[in-house]
């Protein structure tokens, strides 16, 4: 994931982008995340001020949706399925294999309702990349290809 | 001379290797000196051969299963550029059983066409179905689509005509067609194969959409979980505006329409109508009161078509076709055809495009092939977290909404998640409360609160605790969530827990009593 500081000028050019339009909120959230990888107080501040809504406003939305996280992410994050479909082909036994696994490393672990990938659970989502059929030795497989790209 | 390859560039497929085995593909071929075409299409939906690779050889596309890049060398020496055989090889991709015996109206272009190329859509009838809606006029489109007896394929199963006269006759200065991509049911996944298949039909029916009922803009509320689609979809649309088929008078019949793509933000709550609205809006995601219906104050208070991918995709054929033969498909009031999706623990997972009145067993046993683990089937789930959970004496229920209604049971989006003897339905009912209380946007008090207490109750059945009077506690529970709750999310969620009551209570007398 390569994701840049905080930077007033960039934000507000992804906000002209839009128009400036107020419902355009939640999209211009995800362009802020791309970018930055989170959303901070400034962000909000500078949402609040230049879509003409309330902090309060801004903070309900970002605080609403699971995609908007307020704090840093690990180096990589790892989503892993824990839907029923994925549940069914053993998507408990490969959480708790991944939180043994990363323990102690950068990595953002969360799980995540559906990846739309049920006919090759269990389905895991890297850097927003879907991987299925995702047994624990292919895990670690996926995990060590990271670490060789860096 | 040039061989055309075809590799799906499609979730699933992809998720399982599709890109290594494209590339390692064109690798091998300028290796060998061979000059091949490499077309990436859609997904067919015989999800349990990705990556399935065709090679077109005397007009016939030749299939190969389950292929891996490290396979394709290996391939090469069997000569498959020239359909050579090998383990892999199926056969003609029209003579594989799976496909062949489905009824592919909806589907019938996803995996034949290729999803970004604007000349292979028209050669596929491509906008035939709007250019014939424009002739026929918009009354005459409203009535083939109430004939058809097309209901929501969303999971509700409301009549679409219906729905599309109500925003026809409302008065408003503007309306809306809001495409409904929030497939957040788990076992789901039959929009995304269509959006990353036929990307352009889907843009297709909604234009028609907004022709009959008079509506100029149209949006398309794309979950996140999806990105591969998100591209797809966003490439599909630029094609279609940059070649004149969305925008001011398409293609000089005199309509204006337009679509704006919007993503989700990973709530499952958005896929809920009206919650789905308020996100378009900007805002949190939670669900209003109805009345008044979107139909009639819908996106930015204005009347507001809101379907699925799969109705509206589904209406060009019943422009070209007429309502009449859709409705030919299917039983009682069950109209036409639905994409049901084999998901979970089976063997021959995917999508199935079927007339309705097809029985769980005929799709879990002879599509499915039975469970991946080989092991008996303990119950299977349709519909999505918020379905019950039907044992395997009930498999022969045929799938049509009133018929799983009256098992207590919903056909919802047509996902099937199938569980072996193995599963613990205490975990699964104990999970459907918490999903809830996660997923709950909060409105509501039977929802927020109720699932947090069903969660606690569970556990102390589980642990032994008082099990008689938690049992009727979250019998009682389940009543007040059911009767009090403002939308299906709260609503429904007693269906999968009541489920796990009647039918598997022993999993849950595990700890001994006080």
């Amino acid at each position: 994931m390569t994701t840049e500081a905080y930077d007033k000028q960039t934000a507000s050019e992804i906000i002209a982008s839009f128009d400036a339009r107020s419902e355009m909120l939640v999209q211009i959230l995800h362009q802020f995340i791309e970018r930055f990888g989170w959303i901070s107080e400034d962000a909000i501040r500078q949402l609040a001020e230049e879509l003409n809504l309330s902090r309060a406003d801004v903070h309900g939305v970002v605080s609403y949706y699971h995609d908007f996280r307020t704090e840093p992410p690990g180096k990589h994050v790892v989503k892993i399925c824990a839907a029923e479909a994925c549940q069914a082909m053993g998507s408990r036994d490969l959480e708790a294999h991944a939180a043994k696994q990363l323990e102690g490393d950068d990595i953002t672990v969360e799980p995540i309702y559906c990846l739309g990938n049920c006919a090759c659970s269990p389905a895991v989502m890297v850097d927003g990349k879907t991987f299925g059929r995702v047994s624990n030795e292919r895990f670690d497989d996926i995990m060590a290809s990271l670490g060789e790209s860096g | 001379m040039v061989t055309k390859v075809y590799v799906p560039r499609e979730t699933a497929a992809v998720s399982v290797g599709a890109d290594d085995v494209a590339i390692a593909i064109a690798r091998c071929a300028k290796e060998n000196n061979e000059s091949i075409e490499l077309v990436r299409n859609g997904s067919w939906g015989a999800t349990w051969l990705e990556p399935l690779v065709e090679v077109l050889v005397d007009d016939k596309r030749i299939a190969y299963g389950n292929v891996e890049a490290g396979d394709v060398p290996a391939l090469f020496d069997a000569g498959f550029l020239k359909g050579g055989k090998c383990d892999k090889r199926l056969g003609a991709i029209d003579e594989i059983d799976y496909l062949i015996n489905q009824d592919r109206w909806t589907f019938w272009r996803c995996g034949l066409s290729e999803p970004l190329n604007l000349d292979d859509f028209r050669a596929h009838q491509g906008f035939k179905a709007f250019e014939k809606s424009v002739e026929m006029g918009p009354a005459a489109v409203i009535e083939a689509v109430k004939k058809s007896g097309l209901r929501g394929r969303g999971g509700a199963g409301f009549p679409a005509g219906i729905k599309w006269q109500t925003v026809a006759d409302a008065s408003g200065d503007q309306k809306y067609i809001a495409c409904n991509a929030d497939e957040g049911d788990s076992g789901t996944f039959s929009d995304r194969i269509l959006m990353e298949g036929d990307p352009l039909g889907l843009i297709e029916g909604m234009m028609i959409a907004g022709f009959a009922v008079g509506a100029t803009r149209g949006y398309i509320y794309l979950r996140s979980e999806y990105p591969l689609t998100h591209k797809v979809l966003s490439k599909a649309i630029d094609l279609a505006r940059d070649s004149g088929w969305l925008g001011e008078d398409i293609q000089g019949t005199g309509v204006d329409f337009d679509i704006e793509l919007h993503l989700g933000a990973g709530s499952y709550v958005c896929g809920e109508e009206t919650a789905m609205l308020e996100s378009l809006e900007g805002k949190r995601g939670i669900v209003r009161y109805k009345p008044p219906l979107p139909a009639i104050e819908g996106l930015f208070g204005k009347p507001t078509v809101v379907n699925n991918v799969v109705t509206l995709a589904s209406v060009a054929n019943i422009v070209n076709l007429g309502g009449e033969k859709y409705a030919s498909f299917g039983v009682n009031r069950s109209k036409g055809t639905l994409a049901f999706q084999l998901a979970g623990n089976i063997k021959r997972g995917g999508l199935v495009e079927k007339g309705f009145g097809i029985t769980l067993r005929e799709l879990i046993e002879d599509w499915g092939g039975g469970t991946a683990s080989g092991r008996p089937v303990k119950a299977v789930q349709v519909g999505g977290p918020l379905g019950a959970y039907i044992p395997a004496e009930q498999l022969d229920t045929p799938l049509d909404y009133e018929a799983f209604i009256e098992i207590g049971a919903m056909v919802g989006h047509g996902g099937i998640v199938v569980f072996d003897d193995t599963a613990n339905m205490a975990q699964l009912a104990r999970f459907a409360m918490e999903f809830c209380a996660i997923e709950s946007c909060g409105k509501c008090t039977p929802c927020r609160i109720g699932s947090t207490r069903g969660v606690e109750v569970i556990d102390r059945m589980v642990a032994g605790v008082e099990r008689e009077a938690n049992y009727d506690l979250l019998v009682e529970l389940c009543d007040t969530m059911e009767d009090a709750s403002l939308c299906a999310m709260g609503g429904m969620t007693p269906f999968p827990v009541r489920s796990v009551l009647k039918y598997f209570a022993e999993d849950f007398a595990v700890g001994t009593d006080e």
